[in-house]
């Protein structure tokens, strides 16, 4: 199943300090082309620095980074090209306010795939309706809910036909009643097969859809197990008193 | 002879005021598109870039609009260019705009949550989109009190131009006032005048405010 060819990212001995914080110690990590992988750990851990590291959004000091082959270069090299074939979903969701839905979704497209208005906009409506929300495209993002933004801010990603998405918390602003028709919009996702990595503390959803479970605490990656064995018989003291705090109250 | 202040003064005083707005409109148009680069320059991860642009916005915020409009008038003959009055007063408060506007500015692009570019590289996008299809768009609209309330300064600012001899709505007011010794009517003019000038702006912005908010 591990051939170099089924690989889609590849991290080796990555480093990464903010000052003298080190936050990413020595990490390992291949992910496989339609895997499904949620990231967890205590707050500080490192994940969401693991993933923005993925697509470059924050530099690294040591080890290599590659995405489908293409290695990530120092200084942020290659970024560009990198992040072409990787989406991201913010916690913040981060549209952009001045635009509406269909054209927050038009954007990208448009500038890097140079495609025309129309095609464009057949693009966006396709994965609008893949999220259930094509009805809102006229809209500005202030006059939806935060889960109809966050499967706005889904929809924007999967225009650029990623291979991989990347997902930073998605559910962690959300108001409680909204998190459902996030977490279903991901979980269709999932099935289609595309590759994601999801740091997230719903459990549930890592055990409805992941096939790997990645605990991190200080920086480094302490525990993976598929979810059955990740929260049945987790090997690490560390995992075990993690798993506890967010699943008994 | 003392003419009194009638109907062929205040068309005097009105070809002063086409002056006065046809500097202001210049120094608009090329202090914004100076501002614009200094704005860029100040915010850009290019450190050399980022104090040149702080030197410069120090030194136009730090010294009188007058001295800026001496210097650039007497300073530009000694470097061997020969300008029109005009030219130069349009140079001097172009450059005094572009500092200031280049700080307002700078203060907006950085006011744009960190988020906003940040979504624009995870979608693969350079740093010219990201500017103009993110971050300026939101910039402006956040800028816009600050920036219509620097206009209607610099428009109020061309008045130093009459101490250089250029006769522009100020200007003419001083020659009307000498030749009609009725100060008062021809101060309270062009005073009417500038007010005339400056409250379209005002009233545009406060327009363009509102529809830019129901946006939401």
């Amino acid at each position: 199943m591990t051939t170099q060819n089924n690989t889609t990212i590849r991290m080796s001995a990555v480093n990464k300090w903010f000052g003298k914080m080190h936050v990413l110690r020595d990490i390992d990590l291949t992910v496989n082309k339609g895997e499904h992988l949620v990231l967890c750990g205590p707050s500080g851990s490192g994940k969401s620095t693991l993933i923005r590291c993925i697509n470059a959004l924050e530099e690294i000091q040591g080890g290599t980074i590659e995405v489908n082959g293409n290695q990530l270069g120092k200084k942020g090299a290659n970024a560009d090209h990198i992040r072409r074939d990787v989406g991201m979903v913010f916690q913040q969701f981060n549209l952009f306010p001045h635009l509406t839905v269909l054209q927050n979704c038009m954007l990208a497209p448009r500038r890097i795939h140079r495609i025309s208005e129309a095609e464009a906009r057949d693009k966006a409506m396709h994965f609008l309706e893949q999220v259930h929300i094509a009805e809102h495209g006229h809209k500005y993002p202030a006059q939806l809910s935060g889960g109809q933004q966050q499967r706005v801010a889904i929809a924007r990603a999967l225009c650029m036909g990623p291979q991989v998405m990347l997902f930073d918390e998605p559910t962690s602003a959300l108001d409680p009643e909204m998190v459902k028709e996030v977490l279903d919009t991901m979980i269709g996702l999932a099935d289609q097969g595309i590759t994601m990595i999801c740091v997230t503390h719903e459990m549930g959803f890592a055990r409805a859809v992941a096939h790997r479970v990645i605990f991190m605490d200080r920086g480094e990656i302490i525990e993976t197990a598929p979810p059955t064995e990740f929260f049945g018989t987790p090997r690490h003291d560390r995992t075990r008193a993690f798993l506890s705090q967010i699943l008994n109250h | 002879m003392i003419r009194t202040f009638g109907f062929p003064e205040i068309l005097f005083v009105l070809e002063g005021a086409k002056w006065t707005i046809l500097m202001s409109l210049a120094a608009f148009v090329v202090g914004g598109l100076l501002g614009l680069l200094v704005a860029l320059a100040r915010t850009s991860g290019i450190r050399p870039l980022r104090i040149f642009a702080a030197g410069y916005i120090q030194i136009f915020q730090g010294t009188p609009l007058l001295i800026q409009l001496f210097l650039v008038y007497f300073g530009l003959p000694l470097l061997g260019v020969k300008v029109e009055l005009w030219l130069a007063v349009i140079a001097g408060l172009s450059l005094h705009a572009s500092g200031f506007l280049g700080e307002i500015w700078r203060g907006s692009i950085q006011a744009v949550p960190d988020g906003q570019s940040e979504a624009g590289r995870a979608l693969g996008l350079g740093y010219a989109s990201r500017m103009r299809d993110i971050v300026l768009p939101q910039a402006f609209r956040i800028s816009l009190p600050a920036t219509v309330g620097f206009m209607v300064n610099l428009t109020k600012g061309t008045a130093l131009a009459a101490l250089l001899g250029l006769t522009e709505l100020t200007r003419s007011g001083q020659l009307m006032s000498n030749i009609t010794f009725e100060p008062l009517k021809v101060y309270a003019t062009v005073g009417l005048v500038y007010f005339a000038i400056c409250l379209p702006l005002t009233l545009c912005s406060a327009q363009l405010e509102r529809r830019l908010n129901a946006q939401g």
